[in-house]
């Protein structure tokens, strides 16, 4: 059995695309309009930004809990080639079987209700309808009965969401992370990481353990209510629009960091959002993470002035180690200077939005 | 020979202390090359050694450096002591020990980190606590690492960097540790300038 995918039923909305090969990814004006610029001020450093995850402004990615954009589609296709090559990159531990229920759950209830176009839930007991509409499938299965469904409750609904998905065990005052689909990571390990404590996965962070950060935050998410998720930004860069930056193939991408010129620089370099929302799950107790990846080209964000211009201020002046960590330390100075023709000097008002 | 003194580390990298006897049903020690001396050092702090010793089991294996101090466990009266010639070999015999051991057991690790590491595991795989388990570092420093491309698990690691046992590739080793695989993380150096490998130095003894 598999899922019953019908890639390839592109509408007006939906855009067919490509994250590999001819990386033929990128934002329609209103998807540029739309980015989630992750600078409020005009520098950075890493700290506790965590706010309540409730409904944002209209037509923003904040507007619906699993923001469904244009790039669907094509980033669902793209997971499913990810998973045949490597099936080690969607794990769960035994244990997490119904904290992937109440996951999926959470997943079909919301689509639903936001966007009634494209996804339908219908109920009748435990006997479920599932109908998603752009991959063409249309399931019933019985909620908590695995053997109703092509693939585990946690990959089934992950194969049909954008962004990597991890749930976390809560014990001994701590979460451990014991599941996870991760096919659009910045360069860290499912396969190597899973099971790890909170601590142990993020020691490879430079200056926020020293800093605090991560004792607050778990302490912040220990209490973490269902039904009052929180959402957070990080972002890095990535040269072409490659959603599968993983360690395991690194040998395959780390030597496009070596392409990079000035006149390509606007094309190929991608500032790297990542979206992410956090969820205590009703069953399980577990909390569950997700990672929405959104890449914007240079070239595109630079067409919102107060973008470009603190773009090229963040960039200049970031702290060397995070610039290390984030690898994209030996092309600081190149995409400073790209940046720089796109910074007048006058001052950016505060807060993400596109307009002055 | 004492415990080895590690420099500060990033904070998935595991951590060692000193053995200490605790009350407990049955003393269940794994060791492996200089860890012997660990093993002596506990058992002489006993309040009472012969009861300590009448509920003891060692398993015990030498040290990837060749260091064999069976003999000085052998002559420690335990009720059980066995001479695994590898780890490969000794670890068999600890799962099958712990499918008998009860609640209230105490797990005393000391040696490479290896042995610890891959004992460690088997332990918590069986349901027993962290707590329930010390751990302390005597003799080679040398490396278990996992590649994070093939995925494959070179043992005993030397030098940074080092070849891939399994597919090739040179390897940097990086502080991460993963419990459940008992390893570091192998990553490869030349990824961004294929060739360019900085010459590899003894850092692991
Ligand atoms: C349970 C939820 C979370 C999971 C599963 C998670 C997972 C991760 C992982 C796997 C990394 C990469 C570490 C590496 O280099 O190997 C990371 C990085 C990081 N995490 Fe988390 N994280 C979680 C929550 C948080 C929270 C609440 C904060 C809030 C401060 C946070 C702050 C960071 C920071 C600052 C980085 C470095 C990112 C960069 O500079 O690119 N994380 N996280």
């Amino acid at each position: 059995m598999s899922l019953d995918f019908k890639p390839g039923a592109f509408n007006g909305f939906f855009r067919d695309e490509t994250f590999r090969d001819d990386f033929t990814y990128r934002n329609s004006p209103e998807g540029i309009r739309r980015f989630p610029f992750p600078f409020d001020r005009d520098d950075y450093m890493y700290s506790v930004n965590m706010e309540p995850h409730t409904s944002g402004r209209k037509g923003s990615v904040f507007e619906h809990t699993f923001d469904v954009d244009e790039h669907y589609v094509s980033e669902m296709i793209d997971r499913a080639k990810v998973l045949a090559e490597d099936p080690l990159r969607c794990q769960s531990l035994p244990h997490m079987t119904l904290a992937g229920w109440d996951l999926l759950e959470l997943i079909m209830e919301s689509k639903a209700r936001d966007y009634p176009q494209w996804f339908s839930l219908t109920k009748d007991g435990n006997r479920w309808h599932w109908i998603n509409r752009p991959l063409g499938i249309d399931q019933t299965f019985t909620f908590l009965d695995e053997s109703t469904l092509p693939y585990g409750p946690f990959e089934y609904i992950t194969r049909q969401t954008q962004g990597d998905f991890s749930l976390q065990d809560e014990r001994d005052n701590d979460l451990w992370m014991d599941a996870g689909m991760i096919t659009s990571q910045a360069d860290w390990s499912l396969d190597f990481d899973i099971g790890m404590s909170f601590m142990e996965w993020h020691a490879p962070v430079p200056l926020a353990h020293e800093k605090g950060i991560f004792d607050r935050a778990l302490k912040f998410l220990l209490k973490l209510q269902h039904g009052a998720p929180v959402r957070r930004f990080n972002w890095t860069m990535t040269v072409n629009p490659l959603l599968d930056t993983a360690p395991e193939t690194y040998p395959k991408w780390g030597p496009t960091r070596t392409t990079l010129s000035q006149d390509n620089m606007g094309n190929k370099m991608h500032l790297r959002v990542e979206l992410q929302a956090l969820f205590r799950l009703p069953r399980s107790n577990a909390v569950a993470f997700s990672i929405r990846c959104y890449l914007g080209k240079f070239e595109e964000l630079v067409t919102v002035p107060k973008w470009g211009r603190r773009l090229h201020r963040v960039v200049r002046d970031l702290h060397p180690d995070l610039a290390a960590y984030k690898g994209f330390l030996r092309n600081r100075d190149a995409m400073a200077q790209w940046l720089s023709a796109y910074d007048d000097g006058k001052p950016t008002s505060p807060g993400w939005w596109p307009e002055d | 020979m004492t415990k080895t003194e590690f420099p500060p580390a990033i904070k998935s990298r595991p951590v060692y202390g000193v053995l200490a006897p605790r009350p407990g049903a049955l003393h269940l020690i794994v060791a492996d090359g200089d860890g012997a001396a660990a093993v002596t050092d506990l058992l002489a702090k006993a309040s009472d050694r012969a009861s300590m010793l009448a509920s003891t089991h060692i398993i015990y294996t030498p040290g990837p450096d060749g260091t064999d101090r069976s003999a000085d466990l052998a002559a420690l009266g335990a009720a059980q002591c066995y001479r695994a010639p590898t780890i490969p070999t000794l670890l068999p015999r600890l799962q099958r020990v712990l499918i008998d051991a009860h609640m209230g057991t105490q797990f005393y690790l000391a040696g490479t980190e290896g042995l610890i590491g891959q004992a460690e595991r088997d332990i918590m795989a069986t349901g027993f606590p962290a707590t329930d388990i010390q751990k302390e570092h005597r003799g080679s420093t040398v490396r278990r690492v996992q590649c994070v491309h093939c995925k494959g698990i070179t043992e005993n690691v030397a030098t940074d960097p080092f070849k891939c046992s399994h597919c090739g590739l040179n390897l940097y080793v990086r502080d991460h540790y993963s419990r459940r695989l008992a390893a570091f993380q192998g990553v490869n150096i030349d990824a961004e300038d294929p060739g360019q490998i900085p010459q590899s130095v003894v850092k692991f003894k």
